[in-house]
């Protein structure tokens, strides 16, 4: 399928996603809303499998067989009472995703790459990583596999810091030209372990905002992997899910009567040790 | 930039009975990132990025069929408790 084709019918998903985001808005067509994001996201697989100088279909058709039979089987049979917990895992494994798409990018174009494209990079691996890590911990902690109270210990702070300014102080390399490998994993695995330290300080009874706040992450993280990969409705998309995403967030918030800086860092100088 | 007007423009009035089925549905959008899995496993010429570029389309496919499920479940779930109008309904 030739580029022009292509992008018109990527624009025709980008519509369908906003009037999905649309209906879901109003509580009379939000069945339909799905349904159409739903027609809209598998137009995309198919005009990207339609891709000239694609191949592996074998490796990509059982990747999606089974991708598909664990997200259907998991969102079927999981309790009414067990949803949330089930959104903040495919967040997560959405999150994953990106972040394995940087790895790969790296592994096949490091030094080659522009600063752009380098900065897109790394912006994919670590917000991805974050994500993936994060909505891990919001999972477990709703599945009450850890426990549901903040969990604060002494010198997080400053663990925190140094994690936050390795990530950092890599990312600023990789983005400038840094071309070896174990940058990148650095990277993720920094990103990895920040994204544990920021949920586990959190109580259970705000993760719904957190996990709407890790869903905008991952639109964001998409974003970038779509800069890395000139691939327009990637980019389009995944801001879109950033963007409400986030908003979203600050309402939710607001709902719940909680200010979102309230719930991020309220437990983090122990404030409210004991209020949870 | 007009992608984050517009996701900002579309969200703003949002009934707060609905903001968990969107969170879920927005969750469902951003598996679009299937797109970047799907090619760069379809690009892919070493092990090493044959392997990752499976497990990214794996987790990816997940996202997608995962959140689309779960939202339309979990709006199923208000379509019947609409009529009745119970005392719990909020």
């Amino acid at each position: 399928m030739g580029r022009t084709t292509s992008d018109a019918l990527y624009l025709v998903t980008i519509v369908t996603f906003i009037l999905a985001l649309r209906f879901l808005s109003s509580p009379k067509h939000a069945r339909k809303g799905n349904w159409i994001g739903a027609a809209g996201m598998t137009l995309a697989i198919v005009v990207t499998l339609a891709h000239r100088g694609l191949g592996n279909y074998l490796l990509i058709g059982i990747a999606m067989a089974i991708g598909a039979a664990v997200g259907a089987v998991g969102a079927r049979t999981v309790k009414m009472t067990a949803m949330p917990q089930m959104v903040a895992l495919f967040n997560g494994v959405g999150g994953g995703a990106a972040a394995l798409i940087a790895l790969v990018e790296f592994h096949d174009f490091a030094g080659g790459l522009s600063t752009v494209i380098a900065t897109s990079t790394v912006l994919s691996a670590l917000i991805g990583s974050v994500s993936f890590s994060g909505s891990l911990v919001a999972f477990a902690k709703l599945q009450e596999l850890v426990s549901g109270r903040p969990i604060v210990f002494r010198g997080q702070q400053v663990v925190n810091g140094l994690i936050i300014l390795a990530a950092v102080v890599l990312g600023i390399t990789i983005a400038a030209g840094g071309a070896e490998q174990w940058m990148i994993y650095g990277l993720v695995a920094a990103a990895f372990v920040f994204g544990i330290m920021f949920v586990l300080p959190i109580g259970g009874a705000d993760m719904p905002v957190v996990i709407s706040l890790l869903n905008a992450f991952t639109g964001l993280a998409a974003s970038a992997t779509g800069f890395v990969l000139h691939n327009n409705v990637l980019i389009v998309s995944g801001a879109l899910v950033g963007a409400s995403g986030t908003l979203l967030t600050l309402l939710m918030g607001k709902a719940m009567n909680r200010s979102v800086t309230n719930v991020l860092f309220g437990a983090f100088g122990q404030v409210q040790a004991g209020a949870a | 930039m007009l992608a984050i007007f517009l996701g900002i423009e579309v969200i703003s009035k949002v009934p707060t009975m609905l903001h968990t089925p969107l969170m879920s549905g927005t969750n469902a959008i951003h598996g679009i990132v299937i797109v970047g899995a799907i090619l760069v496993a379809g690009t892919a010429d070493d092990g090493f990025t044959k392997i990752v570029g499976f497990v990214a389309v794996v987790l990816a496919a997940a996202n997608v069929v995962g959140g689309f499920v779960v939202t339309d479940r979990m709006l199923q779930m208000f379509r019947r408790r609409e009529p009745r109008r119970g005392p719990h309904d909020e």
